[in-house]
């Protein structure tokens, strides 16, 4: 029985593989150029994709190593709140609180070690040897069992990554410098249990506090638990206002939280690229049916099924898709190792500190991008097979032109049911802190306005089809595109689509940046800065010291320290500066409380702050710092310097609540008529020896040239892969151009017998694909202005918690739109020479 | 140049800690100098002993405190200062599972967390704590990892002072050497936790105090000792320095008949002979577990056989910063006590 059935099937299946294989070959054959273009299009799109997501995954693996070490990996820690610390008394309390099995207090600092920066940790080895073994420091041979060198207080333990970037071996001797101290330590060991990506030293706690100047203060409680709910409940309950519970996620999430919104952009980009690559080959996918109507419409007399023929086509765009996703994938990786090779592991933007980033490779990723750029291409090829399986054999077969009659009004209504959709997606709140219905408005936004090109095209040439003027070859181009608009449809869709997200990223981009330099020339008013590294600071009497320097008009100090407000949220910055109640000119406030309760404690927070924690005008907020400071919000300022929020506080009332004296930044307003320069060194020259080394002068236009620098660095990708759309974009117009052209020979021979010249019929050409260029690029400027709209005012303060106000690129959308245009007219004047060459009589008789 | 180097070690090294040389000629005061004496390097409060629970079982154990005075910059003002550091050990002999159960633990002084009382006996870590109660009772109490005990230890006899009244030579050179005194026959009652089981038991232990600045020889390798409590009411103590390689740098010893007449014994007076071994199968350290002590007294040579209650009595505190050791319940005739092996794994260093 089964024998029969098999051989019943065999023939079927035969011929229809053979149908296949006959349909792909000979096309592969004959327009190689047209498999290759689709394929490159898929694969640009994986590649992209891919690389983007193994650099984000590579610097997130890194980066999770680094907080790994520095943390210890405790389940549960103690944190201060500000690098003030908390009071070293809340230990014995917390080790004594219920549900809790053992405690390790530490003392955390930034530190300089030679050029290295490093994470400085003092811990009690009694403590950490039980609750976090990674941080306790292998002596070279073994473990030393003398207590004097346990307790050692002069010894200094090196995670790898730490010698390594300060070029240090076990016994050398080093200088280190944290919170304004250098001190002498020798390096004992090394950390070889923690993670090669974290950069830092280990020594001991009270040695820590002694040298480093926070006698009576730690940073951190690393916690060892028997009974977590218990132990969490105990702790929530005792702990002062400058600490919170904090677990390596929470770490983790405060870490990420920076990065997380540029990452998911990013990924959204790629994707975008891929999308792009999806609609380049339909629009190729969607001309070669065209072109084979008459072959498809044969094939279905001979009788193969209408399925048959979608089959075909599927299959084939799956091919060039399997091809271009295997080629992207590879790209993909060698883009991911060049861009962490040359750019670091955030791709220039500044949110992960140091190199040594190295690729690590996700199969899962490199699955489901493989599957995207399979499903790209196969929806590509799938919905022009299936205009062409509906086409009726016998009128196919006589015709390969446009299905549609161009009297028939084209819909307009789904296009705008899509862009409306759209809109209201894009209004929708945040899902995970993510703009992800702000994407998925682009998304719709995007097929609203590319399924929305015919009818556009439409509009744009019926009043010139109605008012014939002009020659022969104007006449008859404006004919053509009027009576054919579905053709010059599928040929603008890809064109569309790449040319609108260009467009949108690039206003996008040119708002972002003309915001910044605006406000950098309202920032930056001071004529010169002064700044202490390493923890540094300006001590009152130094201050009075600089205050009397000649040619100094004004000199304002300030502090600025992060400020953690939650556990898995990164550290504001709160500064403390001279706020003169809000009349700061360097505070550009945006919104100001009508009047605050008298008596209360004013803060202005940035406008970051304001999104990330919802601090509006005129609330009543307690800010985590000596014992909970209740303080109103003043105002809200405008800042594009510190995307995790700001708090200024006046000093006066800094210096109250806090008691710290200390100033690590200065701005300086010199006497008019005198030279910045000059009066800088007499500052300098002021300054102790001691803090001279550690004092950095910086003039305003450094900053500003520093901020923007690193402004167009962090949006370099962006820029390439702007880059990258429109190239794929010219490449498409290009190759369905001059598809278009080469299937249209037959009616070049019919011209030519009608007596239109050679030279006409390129005019024509040339004409037709200028209009076609032209309503490209109109309809994906016009498209593009929208989705940067969605840029700017959703996406953008969703992920980023920053607003401005748009600048359209004029230059870039003309540049653009004469690109695509001449390059529409060219190409399809070059196939049209191609097209013409044949003599007219060869030309009509074709393939009868 | 080599003075200029000279120079430069001395500014980056901190202030030397001028430690106290222990020195004969002392006359030990008590309840004083049953409290800590923390200008020593090194000091402990050692408990060792037999207990017997309801049902009529042998247990060993052990409670120790060790306190130590680190090298440390005595300017520093920081309360984590390493000044004074403790540790603490405690294990369980259970010959029923044939494993010794046993827990550290180690803190600086300070913060209420760790301390030594000066004046009286009186050393804790966090919620363990050996004390001295006015009443002349030592309570011990230990909650550790898979049991507890919390032990009264009463004083039958008078203080039993080690060497020349208190002074124990532990080397050639005078000064390696410690202030020594032991209690044995503390008569013990109180209860023992396993797991979730608590007993009561009743037994008898030792106590030994030591303190010094300078307690090993550097040729030392370790040291074997014993303290015994015969059912007559004599008790013996003997030890011995190894070198590395297994010859004895220096022994003594003392043993205080039931009269109360205390021999004092000199190097020559005192030898161990390795009867059996265990090897231990965590550390690799070979142990002679069961050993012959022969003591030489008015002329005539006494031997004992020790014999472990169970061999596997290794106790490894390396996590602690403390070293590898066996601490076991070993039986004799006529008698019952601890021995103690250290430096089988690597050479002590103290």
């Amino acid at each position: 029985m089964g024998w029969s059935c098999n051989l019943a099937a065999e023939p079927g299946l035969l011929s229809g593989r053979l149908a296949l294989g006959w349909l792909i070959g000979g096309e592969w054959r004959f327009h190689p150029a047209r498999f290759l273009l689709t394929a490159v299009a898929i694969a640009v799109g994986v590649a992209l994709g891919f690389a983007v997501h193994l650099v984000n995954g590579s610097a997130l693996a890194s980066f999770d190593g680094a907080m790994r070490g520095i943390s210890g990996a405790a389940e549960l820690s103690i944190r201060a709140t500000s690098p003030l610390g908390f009071d070293e008394m809340l230990y014995p309390e917390v080790m004594q609180a219920q549900g809790v099995a053992d405690t390790s207090p530490v003392v955390s600092l930034a530190a300089q070690l030679g050029k290295a920066h490093i994470t400085l940790l003092g811990v009690d080895v009694l403590r950490a040897v039980a609750v976090t073994p990674s941080l306790i420091g292998i002596r070279p041979r073994g473990l030393n069992n003398g207590t004097d060198a346990t307790f050692d207080e002069a010894a200094l333990f090196l995670s790898r990554r730490a010698m390594t970037e300060g070029g240090i071996r076990v016994g050398s001797q080093v200088q280190v410098v944290a919170n304004g101290h250098t001190v002498s330590l020798r390096v004992a060991g090394t950390l070889s249990a923690v993670d090669d990506t974290a950069s830092i030293g280990v020594m001991d706690i009270a040695a820590a506090q002694w040298r480093f100047g926070k006698v009576g203060r730690i940073d951190r409680i690393d916690l060892l638990l028997a009974d977590r709910p218990i132990a969490e409940a105990a702790l929530n309950a005792r702990l002062p206002p400058d600490a919170v519970l904090s677990s390596p996620a929470a770490q983790n999430a405060q870490g990420n939280a920076l990065s997380r919104a540029y990452r998911f952009n990013l990924d959204m980009l790629a994707l975008v690229a891929l999308l792009t690559g999806g609609f380049l080959v339909y629009s190729a996918q969607s001309l070669s049916v065209v072109r084979r109507q008459r072959t498809f419409a044969l094939l279905r007399t001979l009788g193969m099924p209408r399925n048959g023929i979608i089959a075909a086509v599927v299959v084939e765009g799956l091919a060039i898709g399997m091809v271009g996703a295997v080629a992207g994938l590879v790209a993909g990786y060698g883009l991911a190792w060049a861009a962490l090779h040359w750019f670091g592991g955030d791709l220039g933007a500044g949110y992960f500190r140091g190199g040594d980033v190295r690729v690590v490779f996700q199969p899962l990723a490199a699955f489901g991008f493989f599957a995207l750029g399979l499903l790209a291409a196969g929806l590509g090829s799938a919905l022009p097979a299936r205009i062409a399986a509906r086409a009726a054999p016998a009128a196919a077969l006589k015709n390969a032109g446009d299905m549609l009659d161009p009297r028939q009004p084209i819909a307009w209504w789904p296009a705008a049911a899509l862009m409306a959709t759209g809109t209201v997606a894009a209004l929708l709140p945040m899902v995970a802190r993510l703009p992800l219905f702000g994407f998925a408005g682009m998304a719709l936004m995007l097929a609203g306005g590319v399924v929305g090109v015919p009818w556009f095209a439409r509009a744009l040439l019926t009043p010139l089809a109605r008012r014939p003027r002009g020659g022969v070859s104007r006449l008859l181009a404006i004919g053509h595109m009027h009576g054919a608009p579905n053709e010059a449809a599928t040929a603008l869709c890809g064109i569309v689509a790449s040319t609108a997200l260009m467009i949108a990223m690039a206003t996008m981009v040119t708002s972002f940046r003309g915001a910044v330099v605006d406000w950098l020339g309202d920032v930056l008013r001071g004529d010169l800065y002064l700044r202490t590294t390493a923890g540094a600071s300006f001590d009152p009497a130094t201050r009075a010291r600089l205050g009397t320097t000649p040619g100094v008009a004004r000199l304002e100090f300030s502090r600025e320290q992060p400020l953690t407000i939650a556990a898995d949220r990164p550290p504001v910055s709160l500064i403390a500066r001279p706020a003169r109640h809000g009349h700061d000119p360097q505070l550009v406030l945006i919104e100001r409380a009508p009047a605050l309760p008298s008596g209360m404690l004013p803060i202005w927070v940035s406008e970051p702050a304001q999104r990330l924690y919802g601090w509006n005008p005129g609330d009543i907020i307690t800010l985590p710092i000596a014992a909970g400071t209740r303080a109103a919000v003043a105002g809200v300022w405008r800042d594009y310097g510190r995307q995790a929020g700001a708090v200024v506080i006046d000093d006066q009332d800094y210096q109250r609540l806090i008691k710290d004296d200390r100033r690590d930044a200065a701005s300086v307003t010199v006497m008019p008529g005198q030279d910045a320069a000059r009066v800088g060194e007499l500052l300098i020259a002021r300054l102790p020896a001691s803090l001279r080394e550690q004092t950095e002068m910086t003039a305003p236009t450094t900053l500003r040239r520093f901020a923007l620098t690193l402004f167009d660095r962090s949006f370099a990708v962006t820029y390439l892969l702007e880059a990258v759309a429109i190239v794929v974009g010219l490449a498409g117009v290009a190759a369905t151009m001059s598809a278009q052209t080469i299937a249209r020979e037959r009616e070049f021979g019919m011209l030519r017998h009608l007596g239109v010249t050679r030279g006409q019929l390129t005019t024509m050409l040339a004409i037709e694909g200028a209009i076609v260029g032209l309503t490209g690029a109109l309809a994906g400027i016009g498209l593009g202005l929208i989705l940067a709209q969605v840029l700017i005012h959703v996406i953008n303060p969703q992920s980023f918690n920053w607003t401005m106000s748009t600048r359209v690129p004029v230059g870039t959308l003309l540049g653009v739109a004469a690109a695509l245009t001449s390059a529409a007219a060219i190409t399809a004047m070059l196939a049209g020479r191609r097209a013409t060459a044949n003599s007219a009589i060869q030309s009509v008789r074709e393939d009868w | 140049m080599i003075m200029s180097w000279i120079s430069l070690i001395a500014a980056v090294a901190p202030a030397a800690t001028p430690y106290p040389v222990v020195a004969p000629g002392i006359t030990l005061r008590f309840p004083a100098d049953h409290g800590a004496h923390p200008q020593f390097r090194t000091e402990w409060w050692y408990v060792t002993g037999w207990l017997r629970t309801a049902d009529g079982k042998d247990l060993g154990f052990q409670v120790t405190f060790f306190r130590t005075r680190p090298q440390v910059d005595a300017r520093n003002t920081s309360r984590f200062a390493a000044s004074q550091v403790m540790f603490a050990h405690a294990a369980l002999s259970d010959p029923e599972n044939g494993r010794l159960l046993h827990d550290q633990r180690a803190a600086r002084q300070g913060f209420g967390l760790a301390s030594a009382r000066v004046g009286d006996g009186d050393v804790a870590i966090r919620n363990w704590r050996l004390q001295r109660m006015s009443d002349g009772r030592w309570q011990a109490r230990v909650a550790a990892d898979g049991f507890a005990l919390s032990l009264a230890l009463q004083p039958t006899q008078p203080v039993l002072l080690q060497g020349q009244q208190g002074y124990s030579r532990k080397g050639p050179l005078p000064q390696q050497a410690s202030y020594y005194y032991s209690i044995p026959h503390l008569r013990v009652s109180g209860q023992v936790r396993r797991g979730d089981r608590t007993v009561a038991v009743t037994g008898e232990a030792w106590l030994d105090r030591e303190w010094s600045s300078n307690y090993l020889a550097p040729a030392a390798q370790g040291w074997d000792w014993t303290g015994l409590n015969f059912d007559d009411g004599s008790a013996l103590m003997a030890f011995r320095i190894r070198r590395p390689g297994g010859g004895t740098l220096w022994a003594g010893g003392a043993l205080r008949r039931a009269d109360g007449k205390t021999i004092v014994l000199e190097p020559r007076d005192v030898s161990f002979t390795t009867v059996s071994t265990w090897r231990s199968k965590a550390t690799g350290a070979v142990y002679p577990v069961m050993q012959d002590v022969s003591i030489r007294v008015g002329g005539r040579i006494e031997h004992w056989r020790l014999a472990p209650l169970f061999a596997a009595q290794e106790l490894d505190a390396r996590r602690s910063g403390l070293p590898v050791y066996w601490e076991g319940a070993v039986r004799t005739r006529g008698g019952r006590g601890y021995l103690e092996l250290t430096g089988y794994d690597r050479p002590l260093t103290m």
